[in-house]
């Protein structure tokens, strides 16, 4: 009987110490995934400033006024923002209601079948394509087959392909979070599937979709490399036609054939350069690039954040 | 709506007190329901015709590429100067560099990542998560250029300091950075995986008086594995396909990358090279971007596949 309380309060010594290496090894894990944190949260501030420091101080009027130059201190990105908006606007035409409609087909229509599993897997591996690789198929398919140049239009429908992906499955994503009740009150009313999807599921999946969209524009709006295979020009110093025209019919799509640059092209164009100067052009191009995608992804989050609000 | 309210035949006629839709409107609805249907499946199905679309012409191209080459040099040969008057065409110059700054991106990113899921799935306040969440998405939706620029003008330099024979264009930095780059997708999705394992393994291991860091590394980790897997091998993919800071960063020499502290050219940046410069399109030279684009597809896409097949794994587990 004593034995045995010894033995016990022996292993209850140990058990102890056991317990304490345990939670002390836990502690240590936290600390550790705290400071990595810190880290990885450091180094976008670290990025961020950098920009800020070296590219604030060359933003004035002139430089959104101004086009590209051979004068550091006179170049500008009129050009480079006038084409990132045009080729957005491109994007968006074509990326968001086609993802849309893929996503609704895979998660309303789409029959359980061979045909549709091979849609699905092609999504997601497109989703893992490099973008480099876009530019390359643009380069084939567009500008050598269809001999359509290196256009505003080539630029879109280019990056339009490669954020298909992230629209489609924001769209799914959408639908499914919609609860069943709201299919099958409606099929009970007498709709049909179409007036379902309409009516109903679309508007109730606007918020996610939205978010979808928005966050392909932002990959978008950054993108360089698919650009840069399909041949775009980097030294533009002209505007393209302008979308609206006061003689009728007051809407003008010549500025779809026109050659063009982008933000990321001109910025990239820059740091090439050997003069110090451009590359405060190039960071000040850095900090407006930067701007745009921080303030798109952060609308992105606040949507996101909203819609599980209103789902609690 | 607008649309259907001009164009649609009048949705019927009130009878005994409830609406009858006329055969006319029904006809319409049916017909109208088969055309939208159709127009949605051509919209999924193009995603079909994109692949299809590279497989071709990255195929095509290579081969006009391979007539030329024989594909045993392409892979052997240890030196690749394609504008040069004897050109020579080996392929693992560019993908030594692409392997180089890939394995520094993952030694960087692996570690931190799986820390930071475990930290924000196991550890982590729901109000701590719900602020850093958005905080890694901020970080991925950087651009790549803006980060090439961060890598050669703000990181190698101070890197210089205290890396005595660090060049200018080096493959350490830049794979730091792909490291940074590719960090947010690695967490996301082990996480991601890490949240899919039940809480009754976790309450169960509880029970028996593991420790939250026990629970993670004995219950939850194996039950995620197939996910983590999945995470990795998705980071490795993009690491592979990133462009930009390589480009910027990591210098278009072409040579066999065994010095990270030295520059040398990957997949990707000799793509851009070659595209930036004015070389005829149907010039040898020319043609090496699509055998070379077709080497990069392939590697990501049995990277992608893996990934796809593991991630599917986890999630018909649980």
């Amino acid at each position: 009987m004593s034995t045995e309380v010894s033995k016990s309060s022996v292993e209850g010594i140990d058990e102890q110490r056991l317990v304490q290496k345990a939670n002390r090894q836990d502690l240590r894990f936290a600390v550790t995934g705290f400071l990595v944190l810190v880290v990885a949260m450091a180094a976008l501030l670290a990025l961020v400033a950098d920009f800020m420091i070296d590219g604030v101080p060359r933003i004035s009027v002139d430089f959104l006024t101004n086009f590209p130059s051979r004068r550091p201190d006179q170049a500008g990105i009129l050009s480079a923002w006038v084409g990132t908006v045009l080729v957005m606007l491109t994007t968006a035409a074509l990326a968001v209601p086609i993802g849309m409609a893929a996503g609704v087909y895979l998660e309303e229509y789409a029959p359980k079948n061979w045909m549709t599993d091979i849609i699905e897997i092609n999504v997601t591996n497109l989703a893992g394509v490099p973008s480099i690789i876009y530019g390359l198929l643009a380069l084939g398919l567009f500008v050598q087959t269809l001999r359509l140049g290196q256009t505003i239009l080539v630029a879109g429908m280019t990056l339009a392909l490669l954020i298909l992906p992230i629209i489609i499955v924001a769209t799914r994503e959408a639908l499914r979070s919609i609860p069943l009740e709201i299919r099958e009150a409606a099929y009970g009313l007498g709709a049909d599937k179409w007036q379902v999807v309409r009516m109903y599921l679309l508007p109730a999946a606007r918020p996610g979709i939205l978010t979808g969209a928005i966050v392909g524009m932002s990959r978008a709006i950054g993108e360089t490399a698919p650009i840069i295979t399909i041949g775009a020009l980097t030294f533009i110093a002209f505007l393209p036609p302008a979308p609206l025209q006061p003689e009728p019919p007051f809407i003008n799509f010549e500025w779809l054939n026109s050659p063009f640059t982008v933000l990321p092209i001109q910025m990239f164009n820059w740091i090439s350069r050997p003069q110090a100067g451009f590359h405060v052009a190039a960071a000040a191009a850095g900090v407006i690039l930067l701007l745009l995608t921080l303030l798109m992804n952060g609308l992105a989050i606040y949507i996101r954040y909203k819609i599980r609000r209103g789902q609690k | 709506m607008t649309i259907e309210a001009i164009t649609a035949p009048s949705a019927g006629a009130v009878q005994y007190g409830r609406l009858v839709p006329s055969e006319a409107f029904l006809r319409w609805r049916a017909i109208s329901g088969r055309v939208v249907s159709v127009i949605l499946f051509a919209a999924a199905a193009l995603s079909v015709f994109v692949t299809a679309s590279i497989v071709y012409i990255l195929v095509y191209d290579s081969v006009l590429f391979f007539r030329q080459v024989s594909i045993i040099d392409f892979l052997t040969d240890t030196e690749w100067t394609p504008v040069f008057d004897n050109p020579r065409f080996g392929i693992m110059t560019l993908v030594s560099g692409t392997l180089m700054t890939t394995l520094i991106g993952l030694v960087v990113a692996v570690p931190t990542g799986t820390i930071l899921a475990i930290y924000l799935s196991e550890f982590a306040r729901p109000r701590v998560r719900e602020f850093i969440k958005p905080i890694l998405e901020l970080l991925a939706g950087v651009p790549t250029v803006a980060f090439g620029y961060f890598a050669l003008f703000f990181l190698t330099p101070i890197f210089q300091g205290f890396i005595p024979g660090l060049s200018t264009f080096n493959l350490l930095v830049p794979g730091i950075v792909i490291g940074i780059m590719i960090l947010p997708y690695i967490v996301s999705v082990a996480e991601d995986a890490m949240r899919a394992v039940p809480d009754t393994l976790r309450e169960g291991a509880y029970a028996l008086g593991f420790t939250r860091l026990q629970t993670s590394v004995k219950v939850v980790i194996p039950g995620a594995f197939s996910g983590v897997t999945a995470a990795y091998i998705l980071g490795m993919s993009r690491a592979v396909g990133e462009t930009m800071v390589v480009a910027i960063a990591a210098g278009q020499q072409a040579r066999i990358a065994y010095d990270p502290l030295e520059g040398a050219a990957t997949i990707t940046a000799y793509i851009v090279q070659i595209s930036l410069g004015d070389l005829p399109h149907n010039s040898l030279a020319y043609l090496t971007i699509f055998a070379a684009g077709l080497t990069l597809f392939l590697i990501t896409l049995i990277f992608n596949l893996i990934a796809f097949w593991l991630r599917r794994k986890y999630r018909e587990v649980y």
